[in-house]
This record gives structure tokens, C-alpha cells and sequence, in this order.
């Protein structure tokens, strides 16, 4: 593979376009509500009217408004299909000759769309996630061929520094740090990992990416890999995320076989080979040190840190990790430049952040949004509001590390630093929006719940504590417990982000602190009074002895 | 190997850049409460007993896993580090079944003898008295998941001193459990060679010999009767 090559398949990929284009979802959300067989139906009608040489029916990742699936987008006229029923297809062909469709026509110019800027998702929707070839004529691995050939392993890492990215996983740490510290690291072996075990419920971006666009994951590794001097990667999946698998699977195959991946890449020296790994159901694997031992075969525990991945990871190598929507902004900051991608979102949080909107809204679905725009804009304009005229009450982002926002600070800006002074963090993307009937006790005890399910148990502070703050939750809930109780819940939250290993114990008491910290009437009004004296231990108190 | 100068507890110690905190405050006599660190086999960091406060780092960090540092101000004992220990203590007592009285290892126990240190005069937090079994199909040892703390010493010294890798971790979080080759009986587990390291290695009442528990105790009383008639009737019988 050579870029003449490169430029061929795009050129012939780019003529073999017809005049009309009808992308049909087919994310995991639409195929889930029958979009394989709209699909189908679509294939046969365009057959049927034999307009097999103007119309393509194309397979595409996702259009972003999952609630109004299966999706069908019809170009060039942009008309947006919503709901559609496989028998409605032969309808949606004749649209295109000005016929009336039977499905129902979405707003395709709707602030959820139009408020969008698009650079992780920018092919999501638009190309076929099981061809290359699609991927190609969309300037696909052209940012390879231009870092393999042009750039110094060291330019590299420095375009990515000056980029100002931050890792998406939820941590934020700078990317370019964290790539520099790895390709300066000794040893002669190293290995690229992705995190692709998106766990939090309720959050799905990463599963949207894997299934819309798997190329520019594996195209941001093999970058990474390049400038981190590593030869061996390794994508570490859930198996709960099937279609993202065989998405991946079918990726690296034809990658391997046009020889985007494999042993010389473009000619060069440079040898780069990804494997999936398939993660078995825990959620601390999440954790790059639990991910890595899960990887080497062994029980998936985090250990603590330092030594820091990038030191000493995988069979004690260096190991660059970085989560798959932080790989996946790696070819477009190298396509335009990092100044570019700077010049998007705030001073000290660049480019964009994909979130997966999700609860009491009514348009829930995955939305990509510069960096700084203020959560009104996405719950209200783009996400228009609670649905059956309620009210917002909060929004959870984040997940079971992060933390509730009242509706009275919606006008937070989306970045690290904003999120993290309101107790919650901006987390892989997850965003639970929650109107007036949502109990905040009950939402601390469900996250507190999934923190206790999800503990490894390794260390104590998370093994008990969080069945101790789940206990004291309860008894909260279920009106049982006292000021004394709510004392003891606070204490545990302290100590249990004090002084667990890893960060999933650190982060558990995070819901349970923020709806303290916004919502603590909700707790107080649920209090019994402490009976029978000061020590509130449920006992008479004890008599003074006479004398 | 260079020798390096910290400050724990605001003493000025030299060690070398190859030691832990750990073992630098123990050499100097400065007491550290651990319960899953064991002399001789890797450190885990997993009790979170031995955090101590690092000047400039703004987490607490276990002084079994953390290599001590040239300028390093490490201090082993705070109001806030107190409490903690207590907590994690309490934590423990609450989560199985920890009753002294009728325990092999009672005043011989170190989650015991750690609690009366660390001024743990009572439990906060409601008893979860788990349903636990025990695994008596073992000739000579018992194991009693109900006194487990999950320190894993048994698991690391059964893999990196023994070798044989019988013990391992099953299950999560609260269900976590110590098994046996893959979750059999330990009496049917084909690799382990009763070497018995794993119960020298238990901190607590969890692993320990059979015959030692107050269940098992017996008298023997026929060997009275047998000194007797030797002594009386010259007779040598049992």
C-alpha cells in the first residue's frame, strides 16, 4: 500500500457514488428495533423501481437520535426518516421522486442536530462502518500516511501535546503527556491499549463509535503506536457489546489486508498489529491496571499505582492507554493540524466531548458537543426538555464516579475543571437527565448499589464500606434511619474516597456526596428522630447512679 | 543501589532508593499496622492499614507499595490516619463473623491484637453475618471463611513460595472467597501439598490446623488408666 494506492480507492470509491444515497442506521439502537430488515426492504424497493444505477441504499453507524429509530437519512435532499417500518420503504423510494413517504419526517435542521459539531462522530452516519473503502474516500488513514512518512515520532507527539487533548476516559490527564512519557520510557517492547469497556449505565458512546467508525479507533492506535515506539496493541472490549466486536474484528481484517496494519506499513519500517480482547462482565476492568492484568490472563484487580502504566503495564512494559473516543480524535488532530483543534472548546478543555443523553428527555441519543457548551443548551435546546411537561431536576454525569448537577446550575459550562468544582466530573460521557418525580436518595443508593456489586473486593474500604454506606442508603430510603445514620453515611464517604485503592472505590461515594451537597432535605425529611437520649443508639440512656 | 535521605514523623532517616516506607519505619522502630503485608512474598497494598501521609501528594498512599524517595516527608500518625485505621478495622469486624470466643486463633489473632492497638473498642456499623461454609475435607487442615479477611497471604504464598498455586480468589466484592485449585474441596485439590504454609501464613482464625479448635478438643483419657495399671500391676497394656 503506497498513498497512489490510497488516493486510487478513494477516487473510485467517490465516482461509484450514485445520485441518490439513503443511509440506514444500523448502530446497535436501530438494529435492536428492526433496522436490518428496513434495510432489506429499502435494497429490494430501489430494485423493484429499477433504480438500481441512481439510488444506494448504505449500512451507516449512528444518526445520532436513537429514541426516533430505526433512522433513514436520504441524500442529497437531507430528509430525515424517522420510526421507519420496513413497509414503509417502498414509500421512502418514491420521496425521492417527490412522492409522500409513509414514515414520519424528523426536523433535520433541529437544534439537537444543528448544535452539534461533529469530529469523533464525523463519520457516524455517513460511512459504511463494515467497508474500508468508505472509510478511505472520507480521508480515512490518509493521517497515517502522513505520520508514518512525514513526521518524526517526536513531531508526533508534540502535535498531539499542542492539541491540548485530554484523555476521554473520564480523568482528563493530558494525551500528549501521557504519549510522551511512554515513548521516553526504556524497553524495547511497549504496547498501545484502547478501553473500549464502557461501563457506566446508561452511557454508550464508545459502543457508537466502535459500531459507526472502528477504523479511526484503529487508525488513532496505529498513530499512537508509531509515536510511542510500539508494535503490538490491544483493544480491550466488553462482550457485552457484540456488534462492536464484529464490527472491530471485520475492521482489522481489512486492514490487514490492504495493509494499513501488519508488518511495514506504507512501506515504512514500522510494524503494528491489534488484537481484541474481550472483557468478561466486571466493571473494575474499566481500570487500566485491572484491564491490563485482565489482558494478561490473570483475575481482573487494579493495583496500585505508581508505577504508572506508562512505566511499567502490560508483563511489566511500557503501556499506553487511552479510552476509544481519545484515539479516535488522534487522526483529525493530525488531518488539520493541532492549532485547529485547539482553536475548538474552552482554554483549558479542547475539541469536543461526545455524550450519550439519556433518562427524563425527550430526545435521548448520543450528541457531540464543543467543549464549554453549557448543559442548558444540551438539555433544554438540544434535548428539549423533560418529557409530558415536567421539570428538570438534575442531571447526573458521569455515573457511578460522578455526581448530580441541580437544574439551578444548568448554565455550568461542559469542561473538566467546571464539572469537577460541582462535585461531579465529566466522566466517559454519560448523561442521565432527571425531572421531578426522581428521588436523589434512591439515585445514591442505586449507584451506591452498582458501586458495591462491581467491587473486586481486594481492598476493604470498597469491599465493606460500600456495602455500609448501601446498608445505611436503605435505611435512609425506607424513612429507618436517623441524624446519627446520615452522620455515620458521611463519615464512611470520606473515608472510603480517602483510602480505596483504585478508582472505582474512590469515586463511589461521589452520587451520594453531590446529592447530599444539593439535595440534603431530601435526606433530612426522611429522618426518624433520635430516640432515647444523645447517644441515639436506639437505648435508654443510662441513668446517673445515685449516689 | 543509592542511599537516600526522607523525613518520617519529622525523624531524619537514610535508607536505600530500593526500600519501601515500610520497611525503612520498620528498621527504624517506627510502628506501621499491616495486615496484609507479610515478610517474604510481594506486597499488595490491599488493607489499606499502612496509608501514611506524602507531603505534595494529595492522596494517601500504603507505605507497603510505595518505594521511599530522596526528600520524601512521609508521616506515619494522624488524627485523620487514626481514624481511618479504626474505620477500616470496624469495616472488617462488621463483614463476617469475627467471634473471638470461640476461635482457634483467640489471643493469637492478629485482626484481634490490631484492633486492641488501634483503640477499636466497638463496632459502629450493623453485623452482616454472612452465611459462610467451612472446608474440613482437608486431612490435616480446616478452612473457616467466616474469619477470611481476604488479605490473600495464603494466595501468595501458596503461589510464590510453595509454587504449587492451589489458593486463589473467586467471586467479588462482599462475595469474594478464598478457593482451591478451581473452587473444589480442598481435601480433592490435586495440587496442593499440604505444606501447611498457607496456615502459618493466615493472619487470622481462617486457615489453622484440624484438632486445634475448641470443637475438636479431646481428652485422653485411656492413657491415665495406662500409666496406671503399669505403675500398680507392672502390667504394660493398654
Amino acid at each position: 500500500m503506497d498513498l497512489s494506492e490510497l488516493t486510487q480507492i478513494k477516487e473510485r470509491e467517490l465516482a461509484a457514488r450514485k445520485k441518490y444515497t439513503l443511509r440506514c442506521c444500523m448502530a446497535a439502537g436501530c438494529v435492536s428495533s428492526n433496522s436490518e430488515a428496513v434495510k432489506q426492504e429499502l435494497e429490494k424497493a430501489v430494485v423493484e423501481a429499477g433504480l438500481q444505477d441512481q439510488v444506494e441504499v448504505r449500512g451507516v453507524g449512528c444518526m445520532r437520535l436513537c429514541c426516533e429509530g430505526p433512522l433513514v437519512q436520504a441524500d442529497p435532499s437531507g430528509m430525515l426518516f424517522e420510526q421507519v417500518d420496513p413497509e414503509a420503504a417502498k414509500s421512502i423510494i418514491q420521496t425521492l421522486k417527490g412522492g409522500k413517504a409513509k414514515a414520519r419526517v424528523g426536523d433535520a435542521n433541529a437544534p439537537f442536530f444543528k448544535k452539534q459539531k461533529s469530529i469523533v462522530l464525523a463519520n457516524s452516519g455517513i460511512v459504511d462502518p463494515e467497508r474500508i473503502e468508505s472509510y478511505i474516500a472520507a480521508d480515512g488513514y490518509h493521517a497515517l500516511y502522513h505520520v508514518l512518512r512525514e513526521m518524526e515520532r517526536s513531531e508526533v507527539v508534540e502535535e498531539i501535546v499542542a492539541s491540548g487533548l485530554r484523555g476521554r476516559g473520564g480523568a482528563g490527564f493530558p494525551t500528549g503527556l501521557k504519549w510522551g512519557t511512554v515513548a521516553k520510557s526504556a524497553g524495547s517492547r511497549k504496547f498501545v491499549v484502547c478501553n473500549a469497556d464502557e461501563g457506566d449505565p446508561g452511557a454508550f458512546m464508545d459502543r457508537s463509535v466502535l459500531e459507526s467508525d472502528p477504523h479511526s479507533v484503529l487508525e488513532g492506535m496505529a498513530i499512537a503506536a508509531y509515536a510511542v515506539g510500539a508494535e503490538q496493541g490491544f483493544i480491550y472490549v466488553r462482550a457485552e457489546y457484540p456488534l462492536a466486536i464484529e464490527r472491530l474484528k471485520n475492521a482489522i481484517k481489512q486492514a490487514k489486508a490492504k495493509g494499513l496494519l501488519g508488518a511495514g506499513i506504507f512501506e515504512s519500517p514500522f510494524n503494528f498489529t491489534v488484537d481484541i480482547r474481550i472483557g468478561a462482565g466486571a466493571f473494575v476492568c474499566g481500570e487500566e491496571t485491572a484491564l491490563m492484568m485482565s489482558i494478561e490472563g490473570r483475575r481482573g484487580t487494579p493495583r496500585p499505582r505508581p508505577p504508572f502504566p506508562a512505566e511499567s503495564g502490560l508483563w511489566g512494559c511500557p503501556t499506553l492507554i487511552n479510552n476509544v473516543e481519545t484515539f479516535a480524535n488522534v487522526a483529525p488532530i493530525i488531518r488539520n493540524g493541532a492549532q485547529w483543534f485547539a482553536g475548538i472548546g474552552t482554554e483549558k478543555s479542547k475539541g469536543t466531548k461526545v455524550f450519550a443523553l439519556a433518562g427524563k428527555i425527550q430526545n435521548t441519543g448520543l450528541i457531540e458537543v464543543p467543549m464549554g457548551t453549557p448543559l442548558r443548551t444540551i438539555v433544554e435546546e438540544m434535548g428539549g426538555g423533560a418529557p409530558d411537561g415536567g421539570r428538570i431536576k438534575a442531571v447526573q454525569t458521569g455515573g457511578p464516579s460522578g455526581g448530580c448537577i441541580p437544574a439551578d446550575s444548568l448554565d455550568t459550562p461542559v469542561d473538566y475543571e467546571s464539572l469537577g468544582k460541582l462535585g461531579s466530573i465529566m466522566g466517559s460521557g454519560g448523561m442521565i437527565v432527571m425531572d421531578q418525580t426522581t428521588n436523589m436518595v434512591d439515585v445514591a443508593r442505586f449507584f451506591m448499589e452498582f458501586c458495591m456489586d462491581e467491587s473486586c473486593g481486594k481492598c476493604i474500604p470498597c469491599r465493606a464500606g460500600t456495602v455500609q454506606m448501601h446498608h445505611l442508603l436503605t435505611k435512609i430510603m425506607e424513612g429507618k434511619g436517623t441524624a446519627r445514620d446520615l452522620q455515620k453515611l458521611e463519615e464512611l464517604c470520606d473515608m472510603v474516597r480517602s483510602t480505596s485503592l483504585c478508582g472505582l472505590g474512590q469515586t463511589a461515594p461521589n452520587p451520594t456526596l453531590s446529592t447530599l451537597r444539593f439535595f440534603r432535605h431530601e435526606y433530612e425529611q426522611r429522618l426518624q428522630p433520635d430516640t432515647f437520649g444523645p447517644r441515639g443508639n436506639g437505648k435508654p440512656a443510662r441513668a446517673t447512679p445515685s449516689a | 543501589m543509592a542511599a537516600i535521605t526522607l523525613t518520617i514523623n519529622d525523624k531524619q532517616v537514610s535508607a536505600e532508593d530500593s526500600q519501601t516506607v515500610l520497611n525503612v519505619a520498620q528498621e527504624q522502630g517506627i510502628p506501621i499496622p499491616t495486615l496484609c503485608h507479610l515478610e517474604g512474598v510481594y506486597d499488595v497494598g490491599a488493607c489499606r492499614l499502612c496509608l501514611v501521609e506524602v507531603a505534595g501528594v494529595n492522596k494517601l498512599l500504603p507505605a507497603c507499595t510505595t518505594k521511599a524517595a530522596e526528600g520524601m516527608v512521609v508521616r506515619t500518625e494522624s488524627e485523620r490516619l487514626r481514624k481511618y485505621r479504626r474505620m477500616t478495622l470496624e469495616l472488617l469486624f462488621a463483614e463476617r463473623n469475627h467471634v473471638c470466643a470461640i476461635c482457634v486463633a483467640n489471643g493469637n489473632c492478629e485482626l484481634q491484637t490490631m484492633a486492641c492497638n488501634q483503640g477499636m473498642d466497638h463496632v459502629r456499623y450493623d453485623y452482616c453475618f454472612p452465611k459462610w461454609d467451612m472446608d474440613l475435607t482437608h486431612e490435616r487442615f480446616g478452612m473457616d471463611h467466616n474469619r477470611c479477611i481476604l488479605c490473600t497471604r495464603c494466595v501468595r504464598v501458596c503461589w510464590h513460595i510453595e509454587g504449587a498455586g492451589t489458593k486463589n480468589v473467586a467471586g467479588r466484592g462482599a462475595r469474594s472467597h478464598i478457593i482451591t485449585d478451581m473452587f473444589q474441596p480442598w481435601g480433592t485439590a490435586e495440587s496442593c501439598t499440604s505444606c501447611g504454609k498457607c496456615v502459618m501464613a493466615c493472619p487470622t482464625g481462617a486457615l489453622f490446623e484440624r484438632g486445634s479448635t475448641t470443637a475438636e478438643m479431646q481428652r485422653d483419657r485411656t492413657k491415665l488408666e495406662f500409666i496406671v495399671t503399669a505403675r500398680e500391676k507392672k502390667q504394660w497394656i493398654a
